[in-house]
């Protein structure tokens, strides 16, 4: 059976900088201009001020795991021949939480508050996306 | 002026739910359920004077669907319509709707519906996606790169972080969905009627997103559900003794279920309480609304039946099943009955205050408390119902 290629996202223009960021191996959120609120995902607003003013800042990619699930049912098969397979929520250390995947660690073996940082997985010429790995806590 | 049982629940009227192909739309479903309904109250087509609508996932007219019931029904002059969004906490809010209307002299009879269509007829040729796996499998944004998909995901992180903070496990989840499915037993209109439930099976039903097993997570049904509200005098007059709408409430928390992991329980419950003037050791009985075990676990302690934390230890024993000491999910919630989102709960409120529900009859049964919950807690709805005004 071919074998599926998993979902790449697209270069939407509200990530166009957080995709240049991960091009060269930074991790970039939001910054609030009027606040200095930090969010991830991105919006238009900021959810604590209501300002527009925005802009992309690099965070440390160092944070810990927040909470994971394994999923064992397959919605695409890109990751047919994955499952069981761990999503995790990374809380960064600047306080913004990100869904990703651990890498090198076994699903049973993953366990909340664990220390992680950031690696980047080159996906295309132009996509690469976050993903973290652990890291010795300090 | 309190609206404490200014109005009651006077019909119910449920459609065979399920796997079932009985219509070949939701809207079918819908007629149907509140012909049922009115049926039920004693009433008819032309007394109803409002119709609000709780669309589910199949609707392709979502934004007007109470507007497309009208004209499918053939309903004239109403003086109530909506089409309402809460997810789960939507039929209590339409309820909450209905009777606050009715109170201020805008309605006299309105019909709450919520019908579905999400499973498909078989076909010999199987299109993926057919399933609940198409119909909830969504995926936001960057998420898919990562194999995020669907609400089970989702709310696996919360029960995942209740988990590592609380020592919640499957275990506790288990003792819900066994307790659940023993109520169901006694339900003739639940799916799992049939099917008895050991813990054993629980912990060997096939795992969907960790850390749920299959049967911690609520059924899929095809199906309509409709309720008639009017005003308390009215209602002593029709077929069945009324159920009083004797609190109301609503919670929305916001923020990040990760880091709250409640519901709006505790916002809903300051107004619900307060309006039917009961305290927490006053319900009979609870119908909590459970899209997974995870979520009846949350509620009860949100509604301070245990401390936040203690879901786990709470439930264990038998507590909320048949003959334990708090009856929860008594015709067997959405994991072992019927998916009818909202409706599931209300509809079993109904039948134990009226004292209808046979085999398992609860033995008092003069105040039920019921949820509703949307999103991932992100919504909430909290009825008071009860026997006397």
């Amino acid at each position: 059976m071919p074998q599926v290629a998993k979902p790449v996202p697209a270069v939407t223009p509200e990530l166009k900088d957080f995709f240049a960021g991960a091009r060269t191996g930074h991790l970039m959120v939001q910054k609030c201009e009027e606040c200095g609120y930090l969010r991830f995902p991105a919006y238009e607003f900021c959810s604590n001020c209501w300002s527009k003013r925005s802009s992309w800042v690099p965070v440390s990619g160092r944070g810990e795991i927040y909470s994971f699930n394994i999923m064992h049912q397959v919605y695409h098969p890109g990751f047919a021949g994955e499952v069981p397979y761990a999503v995790v929520v990374v809380k960064l250390e600047e306080g913004c939480k990100m869904v990703s995947n651990l890498i090198g660690v076994a699903p049973d073996r993953i366990k909340c508050g664990m220390p992680v940082e950031v690696v980047f997985e080159k996906l295309t010429d132009e996509v690469s996306i976050p993903k973290f790995r652990p890291r010795e806590s300090q | 002026m309190t609206l404490r049982a200014k109005t009651a629940i006077a019909g119910l009227g449920q459609t065979r739910m399920g796997k079932v192909f009985d219509h070949s739309s939701p809207t079918g479903f819908v007629v149907e359920a509140v012909k049922l309904a009115l049926d039920d109250a004693g009433l008819k087509k032309s007394d109803l004077d409002g119709l609000l609508v709780n669309p589910g996932i199949a609707w392709t007219n979502t934004a007007m669907a109470s507007v497309v019931m009208q004209q499918v029904m053939g309903l004239r002059d109403l003086r109530l319509s909506a089409t309402m969004g809460l997810g789960g906490a939507t039929a209590g809010a339409m309820i909450m709707y209905a009777a606050q209307s009715i109170a201020a002299g805008m309605a006299n009879v309105v019909a709450c519906v919520f019908a579905d269509y999400p499973l498909k007829p078989p076909s010999p040729e199987k299109k993926a996606g057919s399933g609940s796996a198409g119909a909830y499998g969504f995926a936001r944004g960057l998420e898919a790169a990562y194999g995020q998909f669907g609400i089970n995901a989702q709310y696996a992180f919360v029960a995942r972080r209740h988990m590592s903070l609380y020592g919640t496990t499957n275990d506790h989840l288990g003792e819900i969905a066994v307790a659940q499915r023993k109520w169901a037993n006694m339900n003739p209109a639940a799916q799992f009627y049939d099917t008895p439930m050991t813990t054993a099976d629980y912990h060997a039903s096939r795992w969907v997103a960790e850390p749920f097993h299959l049967f911690d997570c609520c059924l899929v049904s095809n199906g309509g559900l409709a309720v008639i509200v009017t005003s308390a005098e009215r209602a002593k007059s029709l077929k069945h003794p009324p159920v009083y709408i004797l609190g109301m409430g609503q919670g929305h928390p916001g923020g990040d279920p990760i880091d709250t992991l409640a519901s709006g329980a505790p916002i809903a419950k300051e107004s619900a309480f307060k309006m039917a003037g009961i305290g927490i050791n006053d319900v009979d009985f609870c119908e909590l609304y459970d899209c997974y075990t995870f979520t009846v676990l949350v509620t009860l302690e949100d509604y301070g039946f245990c401390k936040k934390g203690e879901g786990g230890p709470f439930v264990t024993g038998g507590r909320i099943g048949p003959g334990g000491a708090l009856p929860v999910n008594t015709g067997g919630g959405q994991l072992s009955s019927f998916y009818m989102w909202g409706m599931t709960p209300i509809s079993e409120a109904i039948v134990q205050i009226r004292g209808e529900a046979g085999k398992r009859q609860v033995p008092k049964h003069e105040i039920g408390l019921v949820s509703g919950n949307g999103g991932i807690l992100a919504t909430h709805s909290t009825l008071v119902l009860g026997s006397n005004p």
